[in-house]
């Protein structure tokens, strides 16, 4: 719904028959520059993207050759086998997606309850709520990862994917409920009000009328966590020692220290292949994304 | 809801609008707190707790390891950091980083928003590219303007040398360059979030607005000026101060790029702090370098944001 709904505002945007007599004249100059303009976006954010890309299919030899192409000579798949042989990237990847499924899990399962609470009833559990959220944007992460290192370690949790999973679901809270309010707030209450004249109990209203609608918000809150988890960094590094134990980006910055002109080719392949899951998630929440985050900005 | 809005409803209706379901009467707070309390829990245990004590360990001489034993120092750690010009020097950088990242963000972000919102072919494609650096990991954007940047074949020293200019800068290991070099990857990676939400709000400017202010005679840049930039303002404070912060508090990115160096010139309060606790294992000190970020932060965020709201006022 909102995907057709964006395209037709943008397009609706081009001004009326007045606007367009009065600056034809200006529009013939400002056009090509406007695509000019565009064309300098492109470049700044797509370049670097298509070099990690052709970096990733060039044999060693041709990424030491003094004369370096654009593209590959000869695209091949060799870094990718390479890089998975080492550095553990399954192993890592592995613990990535444990740690990333069960902190979304975890994550929707008590942001539900809770975002509906926040969005129906005006109490001030509200105010202290979005005061909380706001909060926990401001506090650098280093006064809270001190203490919870400590607690963590006490409670025999260090170096353990249960303590990351932890510590992710607690990091990556505020904004699912910021986002799935966002949601909640969206559906009338006028639906529920009507299921309750109709004689239907709270948990049926909940989960015949409010549940359907709330899904795909709720898709894309739990695909945001998802990938705040897989993406994350500082954390891991400081819960996570044993190198059995680390996450991607872990091993990643750990290929980083010893990268040799000959190791540049599996380093961008691997880089490639732990932001493909990310990335394809991302690609279905987008236009949902940007829009509940207008819609909680707007209406919390 | 505004299709709803149109069918007529009962005389009594809307005063009911705003309640849930479990809200007969003024009630329905204790149902609220038992839904809100599986979030609560963890919250309070791992997330409040946590910080009230990151707080007051400021303010003691906590190190790691297994016997040491921590006492209350009270404001030593400041008095220490108040002599400690590497801290300060962090401290600068710093706020060099986020204030450099922020505003050119904006501005980088603003002309991509309003480029996005006319009607552009190719404007799918500066779309997407847009989003990607929001899915991506920090530490593989780090990794990918490594690549861009490697003094001896990286394709920004290699065009360089096409040009015919100098193209042997060892971007991220000279003194001059490596801060610079760095926020500009800050500002790449940050695009995202600052277009989008520029671009929605644009997109919720009334098109009426704009037919008024040309009618009146107004150019282009009047309108933008005039009409674009005042109804944009809510959200232009509401982006750039978070901007600010994320990029005050970021550590990823700069930690796999530079890891501070060279010479400590890209070394981010956070990266400091990290250091200081983790490598050498003072928590106590580290803390007090955190509350000593937070209480600049908030200091900053009061005076922003009432300047704000006061000409907003006026």
């Amino acid at each position: 719904m909102t995907q057709a709904a964006m395209p037709t505002r943008l397009d609706a945007k081009p001004p009326t028959q007045k606007r367009l007599t009065s600056t034809t004249r200006g529009r013939r100059i400002t056009r090509p520059l406007q695509y000019l303009a565009l064309l300098g976006y492109i470049v700044f954010l797509g370049f670097p993207l298509l070099f990690l890309l052709s970096t990733a299919f060039k044999t060693p030899q041709e990424l030491q050759s003094a004369n370096p192409t654009f593209l590959p000579m000869a695209p091949n798949f060799d870094n990718f086998f390479n890089a998975i042989e080492k550095a553990n990237l399954i192993q890592a990847a592995g613990n990535s997606f444990i740690v990333a499924v069960s902190t979304t899990i975890i994550v929707t399962l008590i942001s539900l309850p809770a975002a509906y609470a926040l969005a129906r009833f005006k109490t001030k559990l509200r105010g202290i709520a979005t005061g909380w959220i706001l909060l926990s944007q401001v506090f650098p992460f280093i006064l809270i990862i001190i203490p919870l290192f400590l607690v963590l370690k006490q409670i025999g949790l260090i170096n353990s994917l249960v303590g990351l999973v932890l510590v992710y679901t607690v990091w990556s809270l505020p904004f699912a409920l910021w986002m799935l309010q966002g949601y909640v707030a969206g559906i009338p209450v006028e639906l529920e009000e009507a299921g309750a004249t109709d004689g239907g109990s709270k948990l049926l209203i909940l989960r015949v009328i409010v549940l359907p609608l709330l899904a795909p918000g709720l898709v894309a809150t739990s695909l945001f966590t998802f990938i705040s988890s897989w993406n994350e960094f500082f954390f891991a590094l400081v819960l996570i020692q044993d190198p059995a134990l680390q996450t991607l980006p872990l091993t990643l910055a750990r290929f980083v220290g010893a990268e040799g002109q000959v190791q540049l080719g599996e380093l961008a392949a691997a880089s490639l292949l732990a932001t493909i899951p990310s990335l394809v998630f991302f690609a279905i929440i987008q236009r949902r994304l940007t829009s509940g985050l207008l819609s909680g900005a707007v209406k919390g | 809801m505004t299709a709803l809005r149109e069918t007529p409803l009962p005389a009594q209706k809307p005063r009911r609008r705003k309640r849930g379901l479990g809200a007969p009467g003024s009630g329905g707070g204790r149902d609220a707190w038992l839904l809100v309390l599986p979030a609560l829990i963890p919250v309070l245990l791992f997330s409040v707790y946590p910080l009230v004590q990151g707080l007051l360990l400021g303010f003691t001489d906590a190190r790691a390891g297994l016997d040491a034993v921590t006492s209350f120092n009270g404001v030593e750690n400041y008095n220490r950091l108040a002599g400690n010009e590497l801290f300060w020097a962090s401290f600068r950088i710093g706020l060099i980083w986020a204030f450099g990242v922020t505003i050119l963000q904006f501005f980088a972000s603003l002309g991509l928003a309003l480029l996005l919102n006319l009607d552009l072919k190719f404007r799918w494609l500066a779309r997407t590219l847009a989003l990607v650096p929001w899915a991506m990991p920090p530490v593989i954007i780090a990794i990918m303007w490594r690549l861009m940047l490697n003094p001896t074949y990286g394709p920004i020293n290699e065009s360089l040398r096409t040009l015919g200019l100098p193209g042997d800068t060892n971007w991220l290991g000279d003194f001059s360059t490596a801060l610079p070099a760095v926020i500009v990857v800050g500002v790449w990676a940050g695009m995202p979030q600052t277009t989008i939400t520029l671009l929605a709000g644009l997109q919720n400017v009334p098109t009426e607005l704009h037919e008024a202010a040309s009618i009146d005679g107004a150019g282009t840049f009047g309108r933008f000026w005039h009409v674009t930039l005042p109804s944009l303002r809510p959200i232009i404070i509401a982006i750039t101060t978070l901007d600010l912060i994320w990029n005050f508090n970021s550590f990823a990115l700069v930690y796999v790029l530079t890891a501070g160096g060279p010479g400590g010139q890209t070394m981010l309060p956070m990266l400091f702090a990290y250091n200081e606790a983790f490598r050498y294992g003072n928590f106590g000190y580290a803390a007090a370098m955190g509350n000593v970020m937070v209480i600049v932060i908030g200091i900053f965020l009061f005076f922003y944001l009432r300047s704000q709201a006061r000409s907003r006022l006026s």
